[in-house]
């Protein structure tokens, strides 16, 4: 799509315009999955024809603190009528971060034809495109997941560990307040659930959501990005980076931004996050 | 077992006869629907911070404005318009709690949010709309 090269992305497939899809939206070779935070959103009015992945009820184990196995990810596939070869295209709330979450999740098993919806359910709503509350059944597909791999897209306390002791990058895209380790919080009221506020040694503060237009959602221009992470940050494409939030959600969509936006070859989301390393025994931090 | 004022518990019964999920939700979404936002003899844009419920990502704000006879009228404004689960929140709350004395408001505890959302709800959602039962706490202790 043109308007996405103009925006100068490196990989400017990976985006669907609200326009694109709502002329492809009968497409029998894609799927349009809406991810949200809020988990009355899709029940309340959806692209039609989306069906919903949901973080806490598909995407996370319901024991461990890990992603779902491979058997419950080939399930949640075959039920969505999504098959190897079916283009998924992601869209949701809040900037699109919970799309770019189930997009990085479908990665580690091998899933890599997905799209994001720029503007996301702000930027179709805002435009009056349709939506309906009619949830659609589709004939169970047949799919086989590869083998997770967590190495390539995925980072690890100790990982982490590593990356500090070497003088590797990392992005805390917190706000600002959780970086400092403020807290902003009502007396008897409990915290986000670290014991200690703060950020891990030698990361920098760029927040998640300096890459979206908050007008409508989509994302800045490359020139506009790099002016972020490469001009205040001093951050470079060959370079080897982590990011991380409070659970790994947030730093998802800075993770998308660097490496399909900007065409960085080897960034890591650290889903243990703040949640992990806040309350890690024996590891560093800095306020 | 929380006891609730009766208005709430009429709700809260309704809410639980729905076993399934979806069922439950369309509940909820319909309370969203029927939200209804803080009037302008009330609060006007931007409303005051000390009103904004910390925590909660769909920027709610509270009101509690005492009634002649003691009761308490209870307001809401939920800014983010994706803020449905905040938006079916608070007007649980004003249906629920508004006309009520404050000593039966305070009664009601902040999980009562598992209650309407059931348990499956996450940690950040959780604190945004406990946060919300929490702030009206806050104003009616503090007789605002």
């Amino acid at each position: 799509m043109s308007e996405f090269i103009n925006r100068g992305y490196i990989h400017h497939n990976v985006l669907v315009s609200t326009d694109w899809l709502l002329e492809h939206i009968n497409d029998e070779n894609i799927r349009i999955v809406e991810s949200n935070e809020d988990a009355l959103l899709y029940p309340s009015g959806h692209i039609p024809g989306a069906v919903q992945v949901d973080w806490t009820a598909d995407l996370n184990h319901p024991v461990m603190r890990d992603y779902l196995f491979r058997d419950n990810f080939e399930e949640l596939m075959k039920r969505n009528g999504i098959s190897n070869d079916t283009t998924v295209i992601f869209y949701g709330d809040k900037n699109n971060w919970w799309a770019c979450y189930a997009l990085w999740i479908f990665q580690l098993y091998g899933h890599n034809n997905v799209k994001i919806m720029d503007g996301g359910r702000l930027k179709w709503i805002k435009e009056n495109k349709p939506l309906t509350k009619d949830i659609p059944s589709y004939e169970v597909a047949e799919y086989k997941a590869k083998i997770r791999d967590d190495s390539e897209i995925r980072a690890f306390r100790d990982d982490v560990l590593a990356h500090i002791s070497q003088g590797l990058p990392l992005i805390d895209v917190r706000s600002p307040e959780e970086f400092s380790g403020q807290r902003l919080h009502m007396p008897d009221y409990p915290n986000e659930g670290a014991l200690r506020g703060g950020h891990i040694p030698g990361a920098a503060n760029i927040p998640w959501a300096r890459a979206i237009n908050p007008d409508d959602g989509t994302f800045k221009t490359a020139e506009e990005l790099k002016a972020i992470y490469e001009g205040e940050k001093n951050l470079h494409k060959d370079d080897d980076i982590i990011a991380y939030c409070r659970i790994g959600e947030r730093s998802s969509h800075t993770w998308f931004v660097l490496t399909y936006l900007l065409g960085y070859d080897n960034v890591k989301n650290y889903d243990g996050s703040w949640t992990e390393w806040g309350n890690l025994v024996g590891v560093p931090i800095d306020k | 077992m929380n006891v609730y004022p009766t208005k709430l518990k009429e709700i809260i019964n309704t809410i639980s006869m729905f076993k399934d999920q979806n069922d439950r939700i369309n509940v909820l979404i319909d309370y969203a629907e029927k939200y209804k936002e803080v009037p302008v003899n009330i609060a006007v844009r931007p409303y005051a911070n000390e009103h904004k419920v910390e925590y909660c990502e769909s920027e709610a704000y509270v009101w509690a404005k005492k009634n002649n006879d003691g009761t308490i009228k209870l307001y809401f404004a939920v800014e983010n318009p994706q803020g449905v689960s905040a938006k079916a929140l608070c007007s649980i709350l004003d249906e629920g709690l508004s006309g009520e004395t404050p000593e039966s408001i305070l009664s009601v505890k902040p999980d009562i949010v598992l209650e309407i959302f059931g348990q499956s709800l996450s940690m950040g959602k959780n604190l945004g709309l406990t946060g919300i039962v929490q702030m009206v706490h806050r104003f009616i202790k503090s007789g605002r």
